[in-house]
């Protein structure tokens, strides 16, 4: 057999086909098998959450309605000096009066009023007024328009507003992201946000930190919880766990409208300490609609997700390795804090990187019990979509909140790996 | 190692000042309802310590002992507050005849090591009263619900009628309200629509992509992993930001181009918003399934000439079942609780449950969202009974001990 296969050369299969390609053909049939029946799913999260979640990165920095609207006046303003301190000359208003007849036409100057209002405030009315009036103009009978624009709004006659509709030219802005950061885009470089409206760094600050503090509270609920159910007897931490699953499998809102209903000023936790009489009758506690509400709340909502990874991991911390340090003299914290702590850290770590994670993007939750005081970044992100409509905006702030989720979710990968990740 | 602990009877010095310590908490219970805390705290510490005294010394009959405190409490608690009373006065003479005797009879060392001292006796059991407390932070949100959606009147807190356990005070007309009022139907019926058929779809691609991913040869396993996982990880409120911007545009292309129905169009923009949402539960669970099965089964089967179809429906889905029902499960409670991207995606017509219980919760507060919280209480234990049962299960057929 063995001389055999040495002098026929390479090993063949049955069919007469070397063995090692008759593998690597089958191996190849083996990943090609795999792919297609992953195939479709890919295709499917790919367009339906990946092209959504880059068509939002796309918008925080797009910025194509300035050319749109006025493609000609973008192309004279080129020529134009913004340093100088002058008007611009007659061919920018040349042009700047024949795209907004076709503008006013469409009804887009409005739009871009608006936009252009996000950097300066006032020049959305400049565009709406001076629209109505150059609608009855005829872009050949009525030039030269210089005069006429500036008698029309004396607004045109101001430098200030051409060299913010310079500045914003570009079809790709850095604008938004700096206005998520308390900044501006102005023609002299980037400066800070007038004061009165530098909220949205100290928003982002408010979010970490309480983020921060519900998962600290999650880690001191959970980990007794956690001790006391890995070291009874299965049948009873079994029984227990019920009290641990129960939330986390009850729906969210039902879990935020009982928190409404025990912290309300009328609420039940309220007039049981008036009834004790530990809280006078017209000074009832203030813990809801602010950070004290919102906290609360979500320590209760997110403590779950704290418990389970904690018990999984105690579960497997051998009880011979406490005993044998106790055996040996060390008292009770020793033991704890040398040998049980140590042990228990990967689960701590998990679970505090995933509550921080679903924390610190919550936003249901804040906007009932979180009145003004106690809301999160998220709710200044549905802020700008649904009623400021700054998309643009809303979109840079949702990107950055993602690039910290996730760069915590790859510390989430390196410490535990997704593939660890487990329900219920 | 714990019936061999030997018990003994403490002395009175330590089991009386412990009985009247709880005693004073009870009577602090008692004298806020009556008007003085204080005064509360002090007759009740005195009395049940006079009541441990004489159980010790004078009485020593344990079964005795124990009626009396039952009835006697009893009796004092309907004398106090009615029906209520009579159920809080039962409940608490059967705790403190089980606990004045648990303590003299020093059966609480029974169930610990024999060398631990009083100390250590006391910081286990402290401990234990500090895990009750969390466990009850856990679940009172929960409980306070249930009673509260039976509320006679339209408050969202506890009538004076509730806590006499009056009929009068109780009534059904949140529910009845519930069910007959159209804005709730609507919402409800829309959950019903677009909960099943997210489900469905994350359900079938979702365990196909599980037995890809399952093969041993996947090239760039983690990355798909990856992007797979990504909608559970990514907050909700960038997904729902995210989507908002693309869905709109692709409605306005379904709208506009091809001519579709505007309300068909929105339950599809949510359907496929919600499927997305639930494919990582549905992969997560189903992977997990198949990391036990034993793969010479497949083997077997087209060894005996079955085609990889016929192989796949009569061995594999048989065995895989429960996870994939599980990961189902999990799906469809994520479409049906979901608020924030069918806030963002779907238009008024497609009013899920939890939008308008949203809506309620923000400004015209209304106690049927309690009814409907007790409805959705009443679902997710059914819907953690049914996957309970099936990991069991699914154990059992791997041939592991159900633990």
């Amino acid at each position: 057999m063995t001389d055999a296969s040495q002098n026929a050369g390479p090993m063949l299969a049955a069919d007469g086909t070397p063995l090692k390609q008759s593998l690597a053909r089958s191996l190849r049939r083996q990943k090609l098998r795999a792919l297609l029946l992953i195939a479709p799913l890919l295709l499917f999260v790919l367009f339906s959450f990946i092209i959504p979640i880059a068509s939002m990165l796309f918008r925080s920095v797009e910025n194509g309605i300035v050319e749109k609207t006025l493609p000609l006046t973008v192309v004279a303003l080129e020529n134009w000096d913004e340093k100088s301190g002058e008007l611009p000359d007659e061919a920018v208003y040349d042009a700047f009066v024949n795209d907004m007849i076709v503008a006013v036409a469409e009804k887009k100057h409005t739009r871009l009023g608006s936009r252009l209002n996000y950097e300066e405030p006032g020049i959305s009315s400049l565009f709406r007024k001076s629209g109505r009036k150059i609608r009855k103009w005829d872009p050949e009978a009525d030039a030269p328009f210089k005069e006429k624009l500036i008698d029309a709004d004396k607004g045109w006659g101001d430098v200030e507003n051409w060299r913010v509709i310079k500045t914003h030219s570009r079809n790709v802005t850095p604008g938004y992201f700096l206005a998520a950061v308390d900044l501006r885009l102005t023609p002299d470089g980037v400066a800070a946000q007038p004061e009165d409206k530098q909220i949205l760094v100290k928003l982002f600050g408010r979010t970490l930190f309480m983020s921060l503090i519900i998962t600290g509270s999650c880690i001191l609920l959970a980990y007794p919880v956690s001790y006391l159910l890995a070291n009874l007897p299965m049948r009873v931490s079994n029984m227990l766990m019920i009290l641990v699953l129960l939330p986390f499998w009850t729906s969210l809102l039902v879990r935020t409208s009982a928190w409404k209903v025990m912290l309300q000023q009328q609420g039940v936790i309220n007039e049981t300490l008036v009834w004790l009489g530990l809280v006078a009758d017209d000074a009832r506690l203030v813990i809801i609609n602010n950070q004290i509400g919102t906290i609360v709340a979500m320590t209760h909502i997110l403590l779950p997700f704290m418990i389970l990874p904690m018990y999984s991991v105690m579960q497997t911390i051998p009880p011979s390795y406490t005993r044998a340090a106790k055996s040996m003299g060390a008292t009770n914290w020793t033991t704890f804090w040398r040998i049980y702590f140590p042990q228990s850290i990967p689960g701590i770590g998990a679970g505090s990187i995933l509550v921080f994670i679903l924390a610190i993007g919550y936003y249901i939750t804040p906007e009932i019990v979180g009145g003004t005081k106690g809301v999160f970044i998220s709710n200044r992100i549905a802020y700008h979509i649904s009623s400021s409509l700054n998309w643009g905006l809303a979109a840079a702030l949702g990107t950055i909140l993602l690039a910290v989720v996730m760069l915590l979710y790859w510390c989430y990968d390196k410490i535990v790996g997704i593939d660890n990740v487990k329900l219920g | 190692m714990a019936a061999l602990t030997p018990i003994s009877r403490k002395p009175l010095s330590m089991v009386l000042p412990t009985v009247a310590a709880a005693g004073g908490f009870l009577g602090m219970f008692v004298g806020a309802g009556q008007g003085s805390a204080l005064l509360g705290i002090l007759i009740g510490a005195a009395l049940m310590a006079a009541l441990a005294w004489v159980y010790i010394t004078v009485l020593d009959n344990e079964r005795v002992a124990r009626w009396i405190t039952i009835l006697g409490m009893g009796v004092i608690g309907f004398l106090f507050a009615g029906f209520t009373g009579l159920i809080v006065g039962l409940l608490a003479g059967w705790f403190f005849a089980f606990f004045i005797f648990w303590l003299y009879e020093g059966r609480y060392r029974q169930r610990l090591l024999p060398y631990l001292t009083g100390q250590q006796v006391f910081g286990h059991y402290l401990f234990r009263v500090i895990c009750g407390a969390i466990f009850v932070f856990l679940i009172t949100p929960i409980l306070v619900v249930l009673p509260l959606s039976f509320n006679a009147q339209d408050f969202f807190t506890f009538t004076p009628e509730m806590l006499r356990l009056d009929p009068e005070g109780y009534s059904l007309k949140h529910y009845r309200d519930f069910f007959t009022n159209n804005e709730w139907q609507r919402s409800f019926k829309n959950s019903l629509i677009i909960a099943p058929i997210a489900t469905i779809i994350s359900v079938s691609l979702g365990t196909l992509a599980a037995i890809g991913l399952s093969q041993s040869h996947v090239p760039g396993r983690r990355a798909i992993m990856g992007i797979l996982i990504s909608p559970m990880i990514v907050p909700l409120i960038i997904s729902a930001t995210g989507m908002f911007f693309f869905y709109s545009d692709i409605g306005r292309f379904m709208e506009g181009t091809l001519g579709m129905d505007k309300n068909f169009v929105g339950y599809i923009k949510v359907v496929l918003a919600h499927a997305v949402l639930g494919i990582p539960f549905v992969i997560i669970t189903v992977t997990a399934t198949l990391v036990g099965f034993d793969r010479s089964l497949t083997r077997a089967a087209a060894n005996m000439g079955a085609g990889p179809v016929r192989t796949f429906f009569k061995i594999q889905m048989p065995l895989i079942l429960p996870g994939v029902i599980s990961g189902g499960l999990f799906a469809f409670i994520t479409s049906f609780d979901e608020v924030v991207v069918v806030l963002f995606v779907g238009s008024a017509s497609q009013k899920t449950l939890p939008w308008q219980m949203f809506t309620g919760l923000r400004e015209q507060i209304s106690p049927t969202i309690l009814a409907v919280a007790t409805i959705l209480v009443v679902i997710s234990i059914a819907l953690l009974t049914t996957v309970e049962l099936l990991r069991r299960r699914s154990e059992r057929l791997r041939g592991l001990s159900p633990a």
